[in-house]
C-alpha cells in the first residue's frame, strides 16, 4: 500500500516577509497511522499543514504523495487523496446548505449528479448527520457544523485526513463526539491540536514542532508524557497525564 | 440545543430522536443574543433568517420548479407596472395572485406585511409629492381632489404588490433554489457562484460586526454610533478581517478541487405541473392586464342594482 | 436611492435590464481570463461585508445622528471595477430579494445607478487619474471624496431619469432634480468621507491590497474609449427604445396596452371584445385619456379650468360609482378565494391527521 504514504523530504518555508516557519523538516507517514502534530502558536503546525496539502509550495524540499510529487500538475489527483479540515468551519462551509457543501467537492471532479448524491449521502451517513441535509450552515451548533466540514472532506473519498484543530470551540459533549468520530476513521490521520488529550486517545504517534523544526517524533504515550520535553516545546502534560487535583492535594 | 447535541452520534439513523428534530422545520439553534442585537442593530441579518426559514416549508408552492416561480413574478412585475398612472382598478384584479400564494404556501402573512411597512422611502417620498405636482383635478363626492392623489395611490398599491411578489418569491424558493433558477437562465456560473457565497457569508460578518460595536460600546458610554476618529479603523479591521476570511475559504475552496469553474448543481426537471403553474399565471396575468375586470363587475352590479 | 418596482414602466425597467446585464457579463467575462479564480471568494466575502458595514452607524459629527454607507466606490476601489461591479450588482440582487429594497423589474436601474456610474465612471475617470502616479493619504482623501460624490451625483440624476421617463408619477423635472441632487451632495460627501477614511486604513495597514486592485489586474486593462464606447452604446440603446416607445404611443411613455387594444378592437365590427371593451369604456374608473385631453388643451391658466369641467364626461357620479363598487368586490372576491383554498387545505390536513 505504498500509494497511501505521505512523505516530506527536507522541507523549508518562508513567508513573503522573511520570516522563516519551516526549516528542513523530513518525515513519513504510513498507511493507517494516526499521527498527532503538536506545538505551541507560531511553532509552525498550519504551515506545515498547508505545505501537505499544496496550499504552499515549499521554498525547498519535496512532499510525496505514494509515489506522486505534489507539484502544481499533480494537484487536482493528490487533492482527491488528501481531505483538508480546516480549523474554522464558517471556512469549510461556504455554500448555502449542509448538501451543497458536502457535495462541493466531488461536484469539481466532473462527477454526475446522482454520483454526487449517493456520495453526499453516504458522507453524512459516516458523520451521523444525514437529517442536517437541508439545513443552513448558520443553523447548526458548533459540534454539528464540525461534523459537516468533516463530511465535505469524507464525500471526495480520500486515503488521507489532514485536520488542524477539531476540537477547538466545541463544549464537553460535542468534543467527545468528534473524538470518538475520529478513532472510527480507518483513514490515515494527520491531527495538529493543542487539545493533547484527544491526541492522546486519538493518535499513536506524535510530532512534536519546535520553531519550524521537528523536535520529537515517536510514540504518543512516550512524549505526551515527557513533561521535560513539552515544557521545552511550550506545552505541557495532558490534563488526563497529570495527577487528579484530589488526591495529589492530599498527597501533598 | 438539547437534540442539536444529540445530532453527531454515528451511524446512529434509526435514532428516532435525532430523526424527529429532522423533521422540525426551524430549530432554534441561533444565538439567541445575537438575535437580539441583530434586530437591535438594523434587522437585514434577522430578516434573511426568516426569509430562509419560510423557504424551507413544504407546500404545493414551494415545490413548484423555481424558474418557474421566477418567470411568474417577473411576468406579474411587468404586468403590475405596465398599469398608466392613473389606473387603479384594473391593479385591484392583481390582488389576486400574492393572496393565492399566501394562502397556498402558508406563508405568514404578517412577516411579508411588516416588511411591507418599510419599504423604500422613496415610493412613499415620491408618492406624496404627486397631489403637490399635479395640477389637475378631478371630483369625488363632492370634493375637488388633485389628481396627484390617484398617481400616489397608484403608486402605493404598486409597491405594495411589487414588493410582496418580490418576497414571496424568495419565501417561497429560497436563494440556494433560486440561484440554480438563474444559472438555468443562463447567468453566468461566476456570478451565481459569487451571490451564494455573499449570501452565505452575511450572517457570519454581521456576527463579527455585531462584536465589534458590542466591544466598541462597553468602551465608548453614550457615544452615539462610531466616532469619527475610529471610522477608518473600525470598517477598515472589518474589511482586513474579510480579506483574511476570504483567503481561508479560498483555500478550503482549492482544497476541494475548485478551479473556478463550478457546478452548483441541478435542479428537477421542468414538469408538466411546472409549466401549468406558469402559463396558468401568465395567462391570468395577461387578462387582468388587457380587461378591466374590476370595472365590468362594478358595471354588472350597478345594472343590476338599477332594474 | 433605490429605484423601486413602483415606479418604472417595463420598458425603462427591461432597457436598462438589458444594459446592466451586458455590463455584467462582460465583467464577468473579464474575470475569468484576467484575473484569477481567487477573487471569486474575496467578491463573495466582500459583498457580504457590504451588508455588515451597513450595520456600523457611524456618528456624524455636528448633527447628532449617525449614517450608514452604500459601499459601490468602496468595493471599486478594494476590488477593481469589474469585480466591484459584479460584487455590488449581488449585494443589490439580495437587497431586492429579501428586503424590498429597489425590485427586480427596478434591479438593472439599481445596478445601473448604484454600480456602474461608481465602478465605470467615477472610479475609472477620476479615483484612478488621481491615484495614478502613487499612492498618498491625501490623495485617498481627495479622490475617494470627489469620486463618492460624483458617482452619487450621477445615480442619483438617473434616478430622475428613469422616473421621468417611466412616467408613474408627474414630477416636473427641475423640481424633482432640485430635489435629489443636493440631497445626495450631502450624502455623497458622507459617503466619500467614510470610504477615505477606510480606504487609508486599509493603505497603511496592507498596501498590497490597494495595490493589487489598481496597479494589478484592473490597472491599464480598461482603456477609457472603452469606456466611453459603453457608455455610448447604452445611452444609443436608452435613447433608441425609449424614442420607439414614445413614437409608437404618442400619448406619452405610458405603456397603455389596455387604451390601444380598446381602440383597435373598436373599429372591428362585433365581437366579444367590442362589447367587452364597450363596456370598459363606459365604465372604466378614471380613465386615462381625459386627463390627457385636458393636458392638451390647456394652453393657458384661464382656459384649464374652463376645459376641466367638460374634460371629465366619463367621470359621471354613476361610473365612478360602479367602478368603486368593482373594485371592492374584487378585493372581497379575492379575499374569499384565498378564505376557501385555505379552508380545503385545513380539512386535507385533518383528514391525513
Amino acid at each position: 500500500m505504498s500509494h497511501h504514504r505521505l512523505e516530506a523530504r527536507d522541507l523549508s518555508f518562508s513567508y513573503p516577509d522573511g520570516h522563516e516557519a519551516i526549516k528542513n523538516i523530513s518525515f513519513c507517514i504510513h498507511h493507517g497511522e494516526s499521527v498527532g502534530i503538536i506545538g505551541a502558536n507560531g511553532a509552525g503546525k498550519s504551515t506545515l499543514l498547508m505545505l501537505l496539502t499544496g496550499l504552499l509550495f515549499p521554498g525547498s524540499g519535496e512532499v510525496l504523495v505514494g509515489d506522486v510529487r505534489v507539484t502544481k500538475k499533480t494537484l487536482p489527483m493528490i487533492r482527491q487523496r488528501l481531505g483538508m479540515v480546516f480549523q474554522d468551519p464558517d471556512d469549510q462551509l461556504f455554500m448555502t446548505t449542509v448538501y451543497d457543501d458536502v457535495a462541493f467537492g466531488p461536484r469539481n471532479y466532473g462527477l454526475d449528479e446522482k454520483e454526487v448524491g449517493e456520495r453526499v449521502m453516504k458522507a453524512l451517513d459516516m458523520v451521523g448527520i444525514p437529517h442536517l441535509k437541508d439545513r443552513a450552515p448558520y443553523k447548526l451548533s458548533g459540534g454539528e457544523k464540525r461534523a459537516a466540514s468533516i463530511a465535505t472532506v469524507l464525500s471526495m473519498q480520500p486515503d488521507i485526513l489532514i485536520m488542524d484543530e477539531p476540537t477547538a470551540g466545541l463544549d464537553p459533549k460535542s468534543r467527545r463526539k468528534v473524538i470518538e468520530l475520529l478513532k472510527s476513521f480507518e483513514h490515515t490521520k494527520i491531527i495538529a491540536s493543542h487539545d493533547l488529550d484527544m491526541v492522546l486517545e486519538t493518535c499513536k504517534r506524535v510530532m512534536v514542532i519546535r520553531d519550524g523544526q521537528v523536535a520529537a517524533d515517536g510514540e504518543a504515550l512516550k512524549l505526551l508524557t515527557d513533561a521535560k520535553l513539552l515544557d521545552s516545546c511550550g506545552l505541557e502534560l495532558p490534563l488526563s497525564v497529570q495527577g487528579c487535583p484530589v488526591c495529589s492535594n492530599h498527597i501533598g | 440545543m438539547l437534540k442539536s447535541t444529540q445530532d453527531i452520534h454515528r451511524i446512529d439513523i434509526n435514532n428516532r430522536e435525532t430523526q424527529g428534530a429532522a423533521l422540525q422545520p426551524c430549530p432554534k439553534n441561533l444565538n439567541r443574543d445575537l438575535i437580539l442585537l441583530m434586530a437591535s442593530a438594523g434587522d437585514s441579518f434577522y430578516n434573511i433568517l426568516h426569509l430562509d426559514e419560510l423557504a424551507r416549508m413544504d407546500t404545493s408552492i414551494h415545490r413548484v420548479h423555481p424558474l418557474a416561480k421566477l418567470l411568474v413574478t417577473v411576468a406579474f412585475l411587468v404586468a403590475v407596472s405596465s398599469f398608466g398612472r392613473y389606473d387603479i382598478s384594473g391593479l385591484l384584479t392583481f390582488f389576486f395572485y400574492p393572496v393565492t400564494i399566501f394562502v397556498l404556501s402558508e406563508i405568514p402573512a404578517a412577516s411579508i406585511l411588516k416588511r411591507l411597512l418599510l419599504i423604500s422611502p422613496l415610493i412613499v417620498g415620491m408618492g406624496i409629492l404627486n397631489p403637490l405636482f399635479e395640477r389637475q383635478t378631478f371630483i369625488l363626492g363632492g370634493v375637488v381632489l388633485s389628481t396627484g392623489w390617484i398617481t400616489f395611490l397608484s403608486i402605493l398599491i404598486k409597491g405594495a404588490l411589487t414588493v410582496t411578489a418580490a418576497l414571496l418569491l424568495v419565501a417561497t424558493t429560497g436563494m440556494d433554489r433560486l440561484a440554480r433558477a438563474l444559472r438555468m437562465l443562463g447567468v453566468p456560473r461566476i456570478f451565481v457562484l459569487q451571490l451564494l457565497l455573499t449570501y452565505r457569508y452575511i450572517s457570519v460578518l454581521t456576527e463579527e460586526v455585531a462584536r465589534m460595536q458590542r466591544a466598541y460600546a462597553l468602551r465608548a458610554p453614550g457615544q452615539r454610533g462610531v466616532h469619527t476618529r475610529a471610522w477608518g479603523s473600525f470598517a477598515g479591521q472589518l474589511i482586513l478581517r474579510s480579506f483574511d476570511r476570504a483567503q481561508r475559504v479560498w483555500q478550503a475552496m482549492r482544497a476541494r478541487g475548485f478551479t473556478g469553474d463550478y457546478n452548483i448543481g441541478e435542479d428537477t426537471r421542468f414538469k408538466f405541473r411546472d409549466f401549468a403553474y406558469l402559463s396558468g399565471w401568465i395567462f391570468f396575468f395577461a387578462v387582468a392586464r388587457i380587461f378591466d375586470v374590476p370595472g365590468f363587475i362594478g358595471s354588472i352590479m350597478t345594472w343590476l342594482a338599477k332594474h | 436611492m433605490h429605484m423601486a418596482d413602483a415606479l418604472i414602466s417595463p420598458a425603462v425597467g427591461g432597457t436598462m435590464l438589458a444594459a446592466t446585464a451586458g455590463v455584467a457579463a462582460y465583467s464577468a467575462k473579464k474575470i475569468t481570463y484576467d484575473i484569477d479564480e481567487k477573487k471569486i471568494p474575496l467578491m463573495g466575502v466582500m459583498g457580504a461585508f457590504v451588508f455588515a458595514a451597513q450595520m456600523i452607524n457611524f456618528s456624524i459629527p455636528g448633527t447628532g445622528s449617525s449614517g450608514h454607507i452604500g459601499g459601490g466606490m468602496l468595493l471599486a476601489i478594494l476590488l477593481g471595477p469589474y469585480a466591484g461591479f459584479l460584487t455590488m450588482a449581488s449585494v443589490l440582487l439580495i437587497q431586492a430579494l429579501f428586503f424590498g429594497d429597489g425590485g427586480l423589474l427596478a434591479y438593472g436601474c439599481n445596478v445601473f445607478n448604484l454600480g456602474f456610474f461608481t465602478c465605470f465612471v467615477a472610479y475609472q475617470l477620476i479615483y484612478k487619474r488621481i491615484i495614478r502616479k502613487g499612492i498618498t493619504s491625501k490623495k485617498i482623501f481627495v479622490a475617494s471624496v470627489i469620486s463618492a460624490v460624483i458617482g452619487l451625483q450621477l445615480g442619483a440624476f438617473a434616478v430622475v431619469l428613469e422616473t421621468l421617463l417611466s412616467g408613474k408619477t408627474e414630477l416636473p423635472f427641475g423640481t424633482f432634480v432640485m430635489l435629489m441632487q443636493p440631497v445626495h451632495l450631502a450624502i455623497g460627501i458622507g459617503e466619500g468621507l467614510i470610504t477615505a477614511a477606510v480606504v487609508s486604513f486599509v493603505w497603511k495597514a496592507r498596501p498590497e491590497i490597494l495595490e493589487k486592485a489598481a496597479f494589478g489586474e484592473a490597472f491599464g486593462n480598461i482603456s477609457m474609449g472603452k469606456v466611453l464606447a459603453g457608455l455610448a452604446i447604452a445611452a444609443l440603446l436608452v435613447g433608441g427604445v425609449l424614442s420607439w416607445f414614445a413614437s409608437s404611443y404618442p400619448d406619452g411613455l405610458e405603456w397603455s396596452i389596455e387604451k390601444t387594444a380598446g381602440t383597435a378592437e373598436l373599429e372591428q365590427p362585433g365581437g366579444i371584445h367590442e362589447t367587452l371593451s364597450k363596456i370598459q369604456d363606459k365604465t372604466a374608473f378614471l380613465p386615462d385619456y381625459s386627463f390627457r385631453e385636458s393636458e392638451g388643451e390647456s394652453g393657458g391658466e384661464a382656459e384649464a379650468v374652463d376645459t376641466e369641467e367638460s374634460a371629465w364626461p366619463a367621470v359621471s357620479a354613476g361610473t365612478s360609482v360602479s367602478g368603486i363598487v368593482g373594485g371592492l368586490l374584487t378585493l372581497a372576491l379575492t379575499v374569499l378565494t384565498g378564505l376557501i383554498i385555505g379552508g380545503i387545505k385545513r380539512r386535507k390536513r385533518k383528514a391525513i391527521a
